[in-house]
């Protein structure tokens, strides 16, 4: 168990890392990292505070030192990130079939009037 | 394009996408068959060589900065439409199955009937139908899933061979279903309560290329357009629960 945190410990750390990286690069807007931040520092304050894991793993019907209750909590926090990503995308693919539509018809216009011109 | 546009004014709509072997032959139909009317066809960030082809057998281009699939293409189609104030639009596909010599018929439906979509039929009477089995077998589906939605039956709701009013033009360049679209535009009316009505149409096999909805894709469609059909259904409960007017405004 103690082997297990220690990796999650370190995984929550380099995610972390990884994410502050972006940020400073701009590979990352703000607003999207603060997800990834807070699933960041739940790992990392879950694998460092054995009580805070113990009640959690106890609340959810699983005995204390399960190491399963992490898992759990870390794979219901990506999946609803990446429900809350879709839904991103998805809006992002909206408005960029609405701009490409508006472009060719920009376009089209500006050629029927150089044509009629 | 000659503008201001009288009144009854009829725009042809080709959405192509690397459609270079059969889009010339499309144009100069359609041209051949409703001389006067202006031909557009909806390039959809295609390879080859349809541009040039399309341009040089006569038709208007819209270019698509990307490609955007076929409902995307359509709807850029309608928006341009709505804008520049045309009364009528015709989607002919731009593979070559729709008979051109058909779009008289659909105009004269469209006019006529005060509906606001006209449907060519590939299975009402008197109309020509060369389908695959898997095509013919998702087309029943469809038909018995749509009968209690839309109230009556549709014979081809797969069918792109479409002519729509000034209304429904309005409706769609706000409100079109952007993947498989015929089907699902068919419940988009439905929610405003607008008509449709069928004619039956020649149909031929496709010219060039092939279809994109193939093998596996095709079970893919089929949860795509049914999951589409359902969403709008329940939006139009729901509405009409809120509003017990909604629908009939649009």
């Amino acid at each position: 168990m103690d082997r297990l945190l220690n990796v999650t410990t370190a995984v929550s750390i380099v995610l972390l890392l990884m994410v502050l990286v972006s940020i400073r690069r701009a590979h990352i807007r703000v607003e999207y990292s603060m997800s990834w931040l807070f699933a960041a520092f739940g790992l990392l304050a879950l694998s460092r505070c054995r009580p805070a894991l113990n009640f959690v793993a106890s609340r959810i019907g699983l005995g204390a030192d399960s190491p399963l209750a992490l898992f759990l909590i870390g794979g219901s926090v990506f999946l609803i990130m990446f429900f809350r990503y879709s839904i991103i995308v998805s809006h992002l693919r909206d408005d960029n079939i609405a701009l490409a539509q508006r472009v060719a018809i920009l376009e089209f216009h500006i050629r029927n009037s150089g044509n009629h011109g | 394009m000659k503008l201001p546009l009288g009144p009854g004014s009829l725009l042809v709509i080709i959405p192509a996408f690397n459609e270079e072997g059969a889009i010339a032959g499309v144009v100069r139909s359609v041209l051949r068959h409703v001389p006067d009317t202006p031909v557009l066809v909806i390039d959809d960030s295609s390879t080859d060589g349809t541009r040039a082809a399309a341009r040089a057998a006569g038709a208007e281009l819209l270019c698509l900065p990307h490609h955007l699939g076929l409902g995307g293409a359509v709807q850029a189609g309608y928006k341009l439409a709505f804008e520049l104030g045309f009364e009528y639009v015709i989607r002919v596909d731009g593979d070559g199955q729709h008979n051109a010599a058909d779009i008289p018929r659909i105009l004269e439906a469209l006019t006529t009937s005060g509906c606001e979509m006209i449907i060519g039929s590939r299975f009402v009477e008197g109309a020509g139908a060369p389908s695959s089995f898997a095509r013919t077998l998702g087309i029943r589906f469809f038909r018995a899933v749509l009968r209690p939605i839309l109230g009556k039956r549709v014979h081809d709701p797969t069918s792109g061979f479409v002519g729509v009013n000034r209304r429904a033009l309005e409706v769609f360049s706000h409100s079109f279903p952007l993947e498989y679209p015929e089907i699902e535009a068919l419940v988009v009316l439905q929610r405003r309560r607008f008509r449709f009505q069928e004619v039956p149409c020649k149909m031929y096999r496709r010219a060039a290329g092939r279809s994109s909805i193939t093998g596996l894709k095709s079970f893919y469609y089929m949860a795509h357009v049914l999951l589409g059909v359902f969403m709008n259904v329940l939006k139009y409960e729901g509405r009409r629960r809120r509003e017990p007017d909604a629908g009939a405004g649009g």
